[in-house]
């Protein structure tokens, strides 16, 4: 029986209409998962509860054995969250950030210290590691916080489109430490609207549209399961969500 | 919805009015639609209270007569210059938001029309929103009095405006000038820590003139005393122009609002042209804060606890705006230092004056950081994933707090404990109790809000704001009483309990973070 990294069962949360509902799925431990659906179909909210960032209506999650709900300490110290929009003090330096963050994850402080260093030379920040944070551009700024992200160490990082509004160079340098923290045996949940990378870089992909998964697999699983054997994950995408609509609709 | 003619004074007037509108709107009613009969509603009923207040104080006055002697005279051109300083120091701080906030600027900087006239337009704004201020400070008086002595109390009122204008013109030509000699990346503080001083400097001054002189805190007292009388030119002099202008004298009047108009129109005519300029290259300015020689840093061994104490002080010291905002805060307390001074071992002195204004100006500086450190979090996401129980944050965050109080208030402290130490310890004690209420308020109303959106942390919690207002204001009453040797005290310190139950209440049910 494979280890997970992350089970999520019966996930439930509603706000004025159901925004996640009986959301169920499972990431292996060393696997890269991608979550896509259109806009509003409820990644980010799932990603949320996940993190611990807000309470579930219904359901479990179990990061890594660990209860979420029961045992937020333990399940946070194994996952790291990076949001869409970078969330970082403007008035810290880089290095001053990850001390920060190694401080809260309870890091030695040689271990946290080599990580900084090593992080912010693979993101190429090590020329702005002394400079104040309040200038930084959106690229930089969603570097520093994956840098953060990472600094600890975690088993399970958890992002919310971490490629808006990045330049090809810095989309190429966090796909490539997302990948190399993969091959180290780290797990990826990721959602994106960059298909392509979804294609390219997920061993696994969930569809969700409504709040409900609607498909899951491989790539090739994903086809046969839309019957459009090489077709490009675009255009299995968006069959899917038409026909959950259509079916939704219909019922 | 007709479109009007663009790009005219008028049409930018009227676009400034309504941001300007729905901004006081907002602030007023928390940003819940719908409440705006609320406000109104509100506001009149604070207008009536404020005139109540103004009669009750000023109707003896009214009673024996006002004459229009030296001393009315001292008293007026205090007060005026009292309203100036105060007013130079707000304009300076929005004449430093225009440069440096960027909102619209780059919209309409990037369209054809003239930026000179959007600039006079937010010049004319800025004293609208300094006379503003004033008005509502005064306006209950001016009524009082134009109701019940003289209907030539009115003129006080576009004397105000004149007030205005002056100020502005003069915080203008100051942060020009600063931006000229000092350059765009400097004058962000060096403008924030001028108005500071500038806006605490004359009430200060004549507070530590007066307690020199008369051997007391009273302006009021000193701006009517002997010395100042006497020192003063005759009540024909030139010297009262701007007290017999508010006072309703034609030619007093006519010479002080039209020379005020002529400055602020030359102002706006030699200023306006510039100050799009200054904006542009503001818009250039690189603040990122570059240590190139920095070597590499040794992280330090820390706990989840030092890393957030050292986190929130490291952002407080680096925070311009806060600093300047602290600087005055502890400015009021020079007053009072100097009096403990003076009457060095006198227990009422130290009692009546020393301690009770500690005891409020811990608590205001309490609220102000706690809602920095428990509400104005800027990665709240990341704090709420680290693997440590939220109370543990909480009570960091609070250690911060109250670590920052206790630098701030510790050398007073030990000054009077020289003085006398049964003061120092009733001083603690009610710093400790407003300090410690205005945090459980801030933490009870506690909102997810970004740092920089600390000048409107009112509007968050309107019930918040004015329990924190009370507690201090109760805490520093049970101080005093308690220094005086009185069982009074039972009073202030019951409602002060009575504002912390009502608050925590009141508190809502889930805290957003």
């Amino acid at each position: 029986m494979p280890e997970y990294a992350l089970e999520v069962s019966g996930l439930t949360k509603i706000f004025d209409r159901p925004a996640v509902n009986n959301l169920q799925f499972n990431v292996e431990a060393g696997e890269f998962y991608a979550l896509l659906g259109p806009n509003g179909a409820g990644k980010t909210t799932s990603l949320r509860m996940v993190a611990g960032l807000l309470q579930p209506d219904a359901g479990e999650i179990r990061v890594f054995g660990n209860n979420a709900k029961t045992n937020p300490v333990d399940a946070k110290h194994v996952m790291a969250w990076v949001p869409d929009e970078p969330m970082i003090y403007d008035r810290l330096t880089p290095i001053e950030y990850l001390e920060f963050v190694a401080g809260l994850w309870g890091i030695e402080a040689q271990t946290a210290q080599k990580n900084a260093y090593e992080l912010l030379d693979w993101l190429a920040l090590s020329e702005n590691s002394h400079e104040r944070c309040e200038g930084f551009s959106k690229g930089m700024r969603q570097k520093v916080a994956l840098a953060g992200a990472l600094v600890h160490d975690p088993r399970l990082i958890i992002l919310d489109e971490p490629l808006t509004g990045l330049d090809a160079g810095s989309a190429r340098l966090v796909k490539d430490v997302l990948i190399e923290r993969v091959n180290k045996g780290c797990s990826v949940i990721m959602t994106t609207h960059i298909l392509e990378v979804a294609e390219r870089m997920a061993e696994r992909i969930g569809v969700i549209s409504k709040g409900r998964l609607i498909a899951e697999g491989t790539l090739e699983g994903l086809q046969k399961q839309a019957g459009r054997k090489n077709s490009s994950l675009e255009e299995i995408f968006l069959g899917l969500v038409a026909d959950d609509e259509h079916g939704q609709e219909a019922a | 919805m007709a479109f009007s003619q663009t790009g005219t004074i008028g049409w930018f007037a009227r676009h400034e009015f309504n941001l300007s509108w729905r901004d006081f709107m907002r602030m007023m009613s928390g940003g819940k639609p719908g409440r705006e009969k609320t406000v109104i509603g509100v506001l009149i009923l604070t207008a009536i209270v404020m005139h109540i207040i103004a009669f009750a104080v000023l109707k003896p006055a009214i009673e024996t007569g006002i004459d229009p002697d030296k001393s009315l005279f001292s008293l007026l051109t205090g007060g005026l210059l009292l309203t100036i300083s105060l007013m130079m120091s707000q304009a300076m701080e929005l004449v430093t938001r225009a440069f440096y906030s960027r909102s619209d600027l780059d919209l309409i900087l990037s369209s054809p029309v003239s930026v000179k006239r959007l600039f006079a337009v937010r010049i004319g704004a800025i004293a609208s929103t300094t006379t503003a201020l004033s008005m509502l400070l005064c306006g209950s008086a001016i009524n009082v009095l134009a109701i019940f002595d003289s209907a030539n109390w009115l003129y006080a009122y576009p004397i105000i405006l004149a007030c205005g204008f002056l100020a502005t013109s003069i915080s203008l030509a100051l942060t020009i000038l600063m931006f000229r000699t000092l350059g765009a990346k400097r004058t962000r503080l060096a403008s924030q820590i001028v108005a500071a001083v500038v806006g605490a400097s004359f009430i200060i001054g004549i507070q530590l003139a007066a307690i020199a002189s008369i051997g007391s805190i009273s302006r009021l007292e000193f701006l009517q005393s002997d010395m100042i009388i006497n020192l003063t030119p005759d009540a024909e002099s030139w010297f009262w122009v701007p007290a017999r202008a508010v006072l309703g004298e034609m030619n007093a009047f006519i010479a002080v609002f039209c020379a005020a108009v002529l400055l602020f129109v030359g102002a706006i005519y030699v200023f306006a042209g510039s100050f799009a300029q200054h904006v542009v290259s503001a818009a250039g300015v690189n603040f990122t804060t570059t240590n190139h020689k920095a070597s590499r840093r040794t992280f330090k061994r820390t706990t989840m606890r030092t890393a957030l104490r050292h986190k929130e002080w490291t952002l407080l010291l680096r925070d311009h705006w806060l600093l300047s905002q602290t600087l005055m805060q502890i400015l009021y307390l020079v007053p009072p230092a100097f009096m403990l001074w003076q009457g060095f071992g006198n227990a009422g002195v130290i009692g009546v004056v020393v301690v009770p204004v500690l005891v409020m100006a811990s608590g205001q500086l309490s609220g102000g950081l706690a809602w920095l450190a428990i509400s104005g979090e800027d990665a709240p996401d990341l704090v709420e994933t680290a693997p440590v129980v939220r109370g543990a944050v909480i009570r960091a965050k609070i250690e911060a707090v109250l670590g920052a109080i206790a630098i701030v208030v510790s050398p007073i402290i030990l000054l009077m404990a020289i003085a006398d130490i049964q003061m120092a310890v009733i001083a603690l004690a009610g710093i400790a109790a407003a300090s410690v209420s205005a945090t459980c308020i801030q933490l009870w109303f506690r909102s997810q809000a970004k740092r920089s959106n600390f000048r409107r942390r009112q509007t968050s919690s309107k019930i918040a704001t004015l329990a924190e207002a009370f507690s201090s204001i109760l805490w520093a009453g049970t101080a005093a009483l308690l220094a005086a040797g009185s069982w009074l005290l039972l009073v202030p310190m019951i409602l002060a309990l009575m504002v912390l139950w009502t608050a925590r209440s009141f508190r809502p049910e889930t805290p957003l973070n």
